[in-house]
């Protein structure tokens, strides 16, 4: 503590787009690191989170394998639903983010981070791979629990990493949507409602629960718009091999993830003010 | 480098800044030179806050402009970001994370080599007396080991310019006493200078070099706390200063009067 002034008064313009490539990278790594650290304190938390998709894919899951009441070709319902109930949990943890922004800005630890040399997009970025870190452990548990339940899945490792990609991905887009939400809204209260607002709405009309085919023509032109479709599609082409776009599916969350952390990060200032 | 050619620390100009009708502050210039113990002075919804978060980069400015040891915030935000340490008015600590984790996040976003890292951040708690309790999480401290674990941080890079928001709010006095004479340990070690806002104004008279009061958003009186209590009265304290400079306004706005002002101000701490 008592050593020298640490930071030179001169040199200081503008940052080389290198050394800005740098620092961003840099301070991805420590907001990640921080919030594993914050997962580490509050395992239980990991799991008692996992028992709601659990409870989908048995009860929901089973009881509509045998009332067959949602057609699924060749496939049994439950394991064309298993891949849903990876997204759907996905996104619910995701959309969480935006409240545990504000919380944070509510108790002053926004402020202090963004006075700090520490670009936007780093924090934004921190919070999508939290975000995607609990997404993956929840998709780990449901794809045991299916595995299980008798679940004909991949065991093709490249698929299960590509199954990962695909959900980290998902996970970041709804991270950041919520972040960008919680900087238009501003406060707990409001981002809730909205919060709740879009949700449903995301989940149910996305094919998680049941194929497109079966949708009304408006739901399958949102279907179209829906993030959550691309992320279903290719996660059920990966794990029980249905037809997928999977080019497609990484390409369009690929996009979207990229176009959402760009707009969560402007808005994050928001925020602080 | 010559003397003449060292920009002050901070230089203030021309400075307004308003939210919705509110004008919080109105047309602020001053200079802070560096090494010294500057004071921002005055009552509840003065400016201080908002004029301190201009400095930080966290609110804009314009027109008015501020340089930070010559740079211009609003060109060189991460330039300037690199120099300060901040402690926000408010009590700050990420609870879910330990004390060591919120002082080693901060030595991580201001670079400390990793080589040194766990040295400096043991030493920063040390410092402030948190060693014993650098494991527990931080939702488990009381106020002032907040306050204590919030100057660990902002201090962990040895800042050219510690910029602190009423940092003994709520405090009480021996805790006041240790978070002063901490600061004043590190100005001693390193020459980093120091913006202050407090309304204490004995802790104003005691540690600051040069005072400036601002009241509704401007300054009203600048010096040192002897020109500044010179200028009243031989026996004038801070207190007395003030009344002479804002006396007719305070009055006919109890709502603001100083001493009111520090009697709610020891209770709530929940103010921007
Ligand atoms: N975020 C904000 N939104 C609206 N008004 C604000 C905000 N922050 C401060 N103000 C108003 O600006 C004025 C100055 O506030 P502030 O800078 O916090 O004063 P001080 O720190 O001296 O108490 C006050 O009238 C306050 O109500
Ligand atoms: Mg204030």
């Amino acid at each position: 503590m008592s050593e020298q002034l640490a930071v030179p008064l001169t040199g200081w313009g503008r940052p080389t787009p290198l050394s800005l490539l740098r620092l961003v990278v840099s301070r991805i790594t420590t907001m990640s690191l921080v919030e594993v650290q914050k997962l580490r304190h509050d395992r239980t938390e990991l799991f008692t989170r996992a028992i709601q998709p659990a409870l989908w894919l048995i009860i929901f899951g089973e009881t509509f394998t045998r009332l067959r009441a949602i057609p699924t070709g060749h496939i049994p319902y439950i394991d064309y639903l298993a891949p849903g109930i990876i997204a759907q949990s996905a996104l619910f943890i995701a959309i969480f983010y935006g409240i545990q922004v504000i919380w944070e800005r509510d108790a002053g630890v926004l402020a202090k981070l963004m006075v700090t040399p520490t670009p936007r997009i780093a924090l934004v970025t921190g919070k999508a791979f939290a975000a995607s870190i609990r997404a993956l452990i929840q998709a780990l548990v449901v794809l045991i629990l299916a595995a299980l339940l008798g679940v004909a899945l991949t065991d093709n490792p490249i698929k299960l990493l590509g199954m990962a990609a695909l959900v980290s991905l998902g996970s970041c887009f709804f991270c950041c949507l919520s972040i960008t939400i919680a900087g238009l809204a501003l406060t707990h209260d409001r981002l809730m409602g909205i919060g709740q607002a879009i949700t449903m709405p995301l989940f149910f009309g996305s094919s998680a629960l049941y194929p497109i085919n079966l949708m009304p023509g408006w739901l399958r032109a949102f279907n179209l718009v829906n993030p959550l479709g691309y992320e279903v599609d290719g996660l059920r082409g990966l794990l029980i091999g249905t037809p997928a776009q999977l080019g497609l599916d990484f390409g369009v969350l690929a996009l979207a993830s990229v176009f959402m952390i760009s707009v969560a990060s402007a808005l994050l200032v928001r925020l602080a003010r | 480098m010559t003397t003449l050619t060292v920009p002050p620390a901070v230089r203030v100009t021309g400075v307004r800044h308003r939210f919705g009708d509110t004008i919080a502050v109105d047309g602020v210039d001053f200079d802070v030179a560096s090494g010294m113990v500057f004071g921002l002075l005055g009552p509840n919804g003065a400016g201080k806050t908002t004029t301190l978060r201009m400095i930080t980069t966290l609110l804009p400015a314009p027109p008015g402009t501020i340089e930070v040891f010559g740079l211009d915030v609003a060109r060189h935000k991460l330039a300037v970001r690199r120099l300060i340490g901040y402690v926000p008015q408010r009590l700050s600590a990420d609870g879910a994370l330990t004390g060591w984790e919120n002082v080693a996040l901060f030595a991580r976003l201001y670079d400390v080599p990793r080589t040194r890292r766990r040295q400096v951040v043991d030493s920063a708690l040390e410092s402030v007396g948190l060693a014993d309790v650098a494991g527990r999480t931080a939702s488990t401290y009381s106020g002032g080991m907040i306050r204590r674990l919030e100057l660990a941080q902002a201090l962990v890079n040895a800042p050219r310019l510690l910029m602190l928001d009423e940092p003994t709010i709520g405090l009480d006095p021996i805790a006041r006493t240790s978070v002063w004479e901490r600061i004043l340990e590190v100005r001693a070690d390193t020459g980093m200078t120091v913006l202050v806002t407090t309304h204490y104004m004995d802790e104003a008279d005691q540690y600051c070099d040069r005072i400036a009061l601002m009241h509704r958003g401007r300054i009203r009186a600048m010096g040192t706390p002897a020109e500044l209590k010179a200028s009243v009265d031989p026996d004038a304290t801070l207190d007395d200063v003030f009344r002479a400079i804002t006396g007719d306004e305070l009055r006919s706005s109890p709502g603001e009067r100083m001493r009111d002002v520090r009697a709610t101000r020891r209770t709530a701490h929940r103010l921007g």
